[in-house]
């Protein structure tokens, strides 16, 4: 690659840069900030019960109980394997929409995921 | 109503040592045990050190143990191992040797062979050799519970349930922990229902009824899904039968309650206690102090007495 081949490949990366910087600051910034993605399990309880995130956003739950629990969405779209405390379990939602989920150990213990 | 500090019984009606009513503290009596006997669906009750306890012994005698949670490692037990081994020496001690064991779930934690295995292995410390399994809801975290099928429910229908006779008490295991629904509570589903009908349909209605399952048969506390939500079902298959006692674990506290025919009891855990339904604010493990901890943990003695259709279903705890 010559001298002049590299400069112009360069400039094209500022530009593609600095166009996403703007495009980003132009829709992104005023709607609400995302709630927190993380539900906490202590006693016997999703707390918060409800969240809501935007799509892409990775929810995670963290067992703080001395009872293992699992998370498993209603419709199955996701199953965490048993929690153990201090175990944590992942899903990013991409599609919006209401995610039920519960605790197929205990399933008086239900949460839900809404997903902008 | 209560029992007086010496042991005598202070609604004994028919003076015959027997306090008619006193049934329903069986479970504040467990820690002195106390003997509970069923003649003709009638339970009554009395002091272990009372003389009339002798009639319970009888031509049959068996053991449940419950909930041992194996895996378990927090407070208040981080030695569900050396307890469960105080249940089997319990065991052994029984004057009455029991013929056999029932283990009403939640044998291991978390479902990992090794926690099986060990449970296993300190069984075998008791003298009865044979056991009979039902699971609870740590039983069958792993693949729906095909490891806990493969090990213990070789001969069972479905999801583990199954049924035999011994010494003319009809037995009966059930699974009342899978396939939970979002919200519910313990279910026994179409299938076991429709098995367990057709099971009882050709039994005379003198057999004497034992069912045992892991969550409770009865509505304890639905708050904290402590129930079975078509247990009603299951037992207006049983209705006909003058004898029918429901052995349960998963609330690790033992508890009793008469309904017509049926009599339902609960055993203690030997891992760790719960707390009594709705007095904290989840049923997780009951943090206790480690002098108190065996006098909250314990075994279930169950006994038919001789010739009488009754039976002793007698609580102890690990001290």
């Amino acid at each position: 690659m010559n001298r002049q081949g590299w400069k112009l490949e360069v400039s094209a990366l500022a530009l593609t840069l600095a166009l996403t910087l703007a495009v980003s600051a132009a829709t992104a910034p005023r709607e609400r900030a995302p709630v927190s993605s993380e539900v906490k399990i202590d006693n016997f309880t999703f707390e918060p019960q409800t969240l809501t995130v935007k799509a892409g956003t990775t929810v995670t739950w963290t067992n703080r109980d001395d009872i293992p629990h699992t998370v498993v969405s209603t419709d199955l779209v996701f199953k965490s394997k048993p929690l153990d405390t201090d175990e944590s379990f992942t899903f990013t939602p991409t599609k919006p929409g209401t995610y039920g989920y519960f605790c197929s150990l205990h399933p008086k213990m239900t949460g839900k995921i809404i997903v902008q | 109503m209560k029992r007086e500090t010496s042991g005598s019984i202070r609604f004994d009606h028919n003076h015959d040592g027997i306090d008619r009513r006193g049934f329903l503290k069986c479970m504040a009596w467990a820690g002195a045990g106390a003997l509970c006997v069923v003649e003709g669906g009638v339970l009554k009750s009395f002091a272990l050190n009372n003389p009339a306890a002798k009639r319970a012994k009888g031509q049959l005698s068996f053991v449940q143990i419950s909930d041992s949670h194996m895996g378990f490692n927090k407070p208040a037990n981080p030695d569900v191992v050396s307890t469960l081994k105080a249940a089997a020496d319990k065991i052994n001690a029984l004057p009455v040797a029991p013929e056999f064991m029932l283990h009403t779930g939640d044998i291991s934690h978390l479902s990992k062979a090794e926690e099986f295995d060990n449970v296993d292995q300190i069984l075998k410390a008791a003298r009865p050799k044979q056991v009979f399994f039902v699971p609870g809801e740590h039983d069958v975290l792993e693949d729906d519970g095909k490891p806990y099928r493969e090990r213990y429910g070789k001969n069972a229908l479905g999801d583990g349930w199954y049924s035999f006779d011994k010494n003319g008490v009809h037995f009966i295991g059930l699974v009342n922990v899978m396939n939970l629904k979002a919200g519910g509570l313990g279910t026994l589903g179409t299938e076991q229902l429709k098995w367990l009908e057709k099971d009882v349909k050709h039994l005379s209605h003198s057999t004497p009824i034992i069912v045992f399952a892991h969550i409770p048969l009865w509505a304890v506390y639905p708050d904290w899904g402590w129930g079975t939500s078509d247990s009603a079902q299951a037992l207006s298959y049983l209705k006909k039968f003058g004898s029918v006692t429901v052995l349960n674990g998963h609330i690790h506290q033992t508890m009793q309650k008469v309904e017509g025919n049926v009599t339902f009891h609960t055993a203690c855990s030997t891992a760790f206690p719960q707390p009594k339904p709705g007095t904290a604010a989840s049923p997780g493990p009951m943090k206790v102090s480690a002098e108190q901890l065996r006098s909250l943990l314990g075994i279930t003695e169950v006994s038919l007495a001789h010739g009488r259709h009754a039976l002793a279903v007698t609580d102890s705890t690990l001290e």
